[in-house]
């Protein structure tokens, strides 16, 4: 199994102090490992450490103990830029909202063109001006939509750009923080398949931080359950929607609307206390 | 792919004004309708005079030598304290010198000073709190705590210690006041800067390995300029306001030079004697100035983006 791991977190821990008695253990000894070309769903209710775990893997968060390591190489938390630039080269994160995610005072084409700057420093203005609306087609934009402010797009046009921002470096691996959470769901479809389409033609690897389940069907290959810090669950997508083991996956599981869907308060609270 | 996307709803038209969504969407994808028809709605019809109002004062300080009838400085003993006529519009002061002339001229000092103030409280109070919110933590803690002695001392305070120790002028009132103004403005720019600072594009920029002072200048500022000129507007009011009592009390702009707050002072004298021209009328033009630019400063940004009130 390890021989094509591209992404591996060893061991994570990760304690946030909130006051001088209150802490917060967000990772507890959280190791887990992404195939070269496939996609990793981390799922978990809010709190479940899912977030911090993305933080930790991109670099944006140290870790208290633990290594993550990138195509069997150890990237250290680290604040030198040449290391960040390096691991921005592989690793890059899409986030969760899409109206911060840009800056509103740049047209989006800006927040690109920086983003070459610094990991293409090969290209003139005049190429970076060409690769830039390169990759807007690449997501399904155009060149009109690359001259627009981020307060003239859509919710799902905006995701596009930060897709198309994260491909600009040419990473490996794409970290996608509730990507489409904030979408609506005929845009969470077309985002997703568009991620889909992506990761098939580049070879793309993806860790899918997402606390909706319906989604990780379409997009997972491997599933980890979070809670609380603690990964309780591991394994494909068919073993863990269809064939749960643990307790609280099953209560994720009950709880996730579907069609025709009651809540059964009974089991919900029967699988609640077995936890 | 394309007619998919454009099938995507806008998000966050509220506030917008109801025309179709399309319409809306077609404006901001090509640019706003016109500054000028934004300036407008934003102003209304008060805020434009408003506008107007300024622009004259501000033609007035760089025409004063061709517009000012007589010599601000010139005047007789015989001329004193004569009513206003069409000669003398305003009459003249106890020194016999045409009090129209000297408003006109005296606009030049009335404004100088607080552009000084504005524009050394908005560089100090945007270096601290830019600085405080990119390190956060200790830092922001230390720039605090300097900003919360500063806060302890009145402006008026710090300005008369600074001409007490420095001698009365113009460029030592308006750095000292500069100074009492600082924390002000710095806790504005530091709260709206703080939520920049946590909003993903700046992680994004991080990730890159884009270096603190970059990001800062490139993405942060830019998007509290806003906070950052509606202070200056307000503040620019309040200065005026300081910086004519500060002359009044003879600690700013010293005699002979025209000065509105500086005429005030000197009318008071006269104004028990019944010639009431030149505290009044130099009085009215700081009114007037400073309520001009207060209400073009709140209508563009609110009360709230100068940290206080007053």
């Amino acid at each position: 199994m390890s021989a094509d791991l591209i992404l591996e977190a060893v061991g994570l821990r990760r304690t946030f102090h909130l006051g001088r008695r209150s802490s917060v253990t967000a990772l507890d000894d959280v190791s887990c490992g992404v195939r070269r070309g496939t996609c990793l769903a981390v799922v978990g209710e809010s709190g479940s450490g899912k977030s911090t775990l993305a933080r930790v893997i991109v670099g944006l968060e140290s870790a208290d103990a633990g290594e993550v390591r990138i195509d069997g190489a150890e990237v250290r938390p680290t604040t030198s830029r040449s290391r960040l630039r390096a691991r921005a080269k592989l690793v890059q994160m899409v986030f969760q909202d899409p109206q911060g995610s840009l800056n509103r005072s740049l047209p989006v084409a800006a927040t690109i063109d920086e983003m070459l700057r610094v990991h293409r420093p090969d290209l003139d203005r005049a190429e970076r001006r060409a690769r830039v609306l390169e990759l807007f087609a690449e997501v399904g934009l155009t060149e009109r939509h690359a001259d627009a402010r981020p307060t003239a797009l859509s919710g799902g046009q905006k995701q596009r750009v930060a897709i198309a921002r994260a491909l600009a470096a040419e990473p490996e691996i794409i970290v996608l923080d509730e990507a489409v959470s904030a979408l609506d769901v005929s845009v969470q479809a077309q985002v997703l398949d568009l991620l889909d389409r992506l990761r098939e033609e580049k070879g793309l690897t993806y860790l899918f931080i997402t606390h909706d389940l319906s989604v990780v069907r379409a997009v997972a290959d491997d599933v980890i359950v979070m809670r609380r810090g603690r990964i309780v669950e591991r394994g494909t997508v068919d073993e863990i929607l269809d064939r749960p083991a643990h307790p609280y996956t099953r209560l994720l599981l009950e709880c996730a609307p579907r069609p025709g869907w009651v809540p059964r308060r009974g089991v919900i609270e029967e699988l609640a206390q077995q936890i | 792919m394309s007619r998919q996307t454009s099938m995507e709803p806008p998000v966050n038209t509220v506030g917008q004004d109801t025309v179709s969504v399309q319409a809306v969407r077609r404006q901001r994808l090509e640019g706003p309708v016109s500054g000028w028809n934004r300036m407008r709605r934003r102003l209304g019809t008060l805020g434009l005079v408003c506008v107007g109002v300024l622009a004259v004062v501000v033609l007035t300080t760089i025409f004063a030598p061709l517009i000012a009838p007589y010599d601000p400085y010139a005047g007789s003993v015989v001329d004193r304290h004569l009513p206003p006529s069409p000669e003398h519009w305003f009459g003249t002061d106890q020194s016999g010198r045409d009090i129209f002339s000297r408003i006109i001229w005296g606009a030049r000092t009335s404004l100088i000073g607080p552009t000084v103030v504005v524009l050394v409280a908005a560089a100090a109070a945007v270096t601290l709190a830019l600085t405080a919110v990119w390190f956060g933590g200790r830092v922001d803690a230390f720039i605090g705590r300097i900003l919360d002695i500063l806060f302890a001392f009145p402006n008026m305070l710090l300005a008369i210690l600074a001409v007490a120790i420095f001698g009365p002028s113009l460029l030592t009132a308006s750095i000292a006041l500069a100074i009492g103004f600082t924390p002000y403005s710095a806790r504005v720019i530091r709260s709206v800067a703080l939520r920049e600072r946590n909003l993903p594009y700046v992680a994004s920029a991080q990730l890159q390995g884009i270096s603190g002072f970059l990001i800062t200048v490139r993405h942060i500022l830019p998007n509290v300029r806003t906070q950052i000129f509606t202070g200056m507007t307000i503040n620019f009011g309040y200065a005026m306001i300081d910086l004519a009592a500060l002359s009044f009390l003879g600690l700013g702009v010293q005699p002979p030079t025209p000065d509105w707050g500086l005429m005030v002072s000197n009318g008071q004298a006269s104004l028990l004697q019944g010639y009431w021209e030149q505290s009044v009328f130099a009085g009215l033009a700081i009114v007037i100035t400073v309520a001009a630019l207060g209400y073009v400063g709140e209508q563009l940004g609110g009360r709230r983006a100068a940290g206080r009130t007053r």
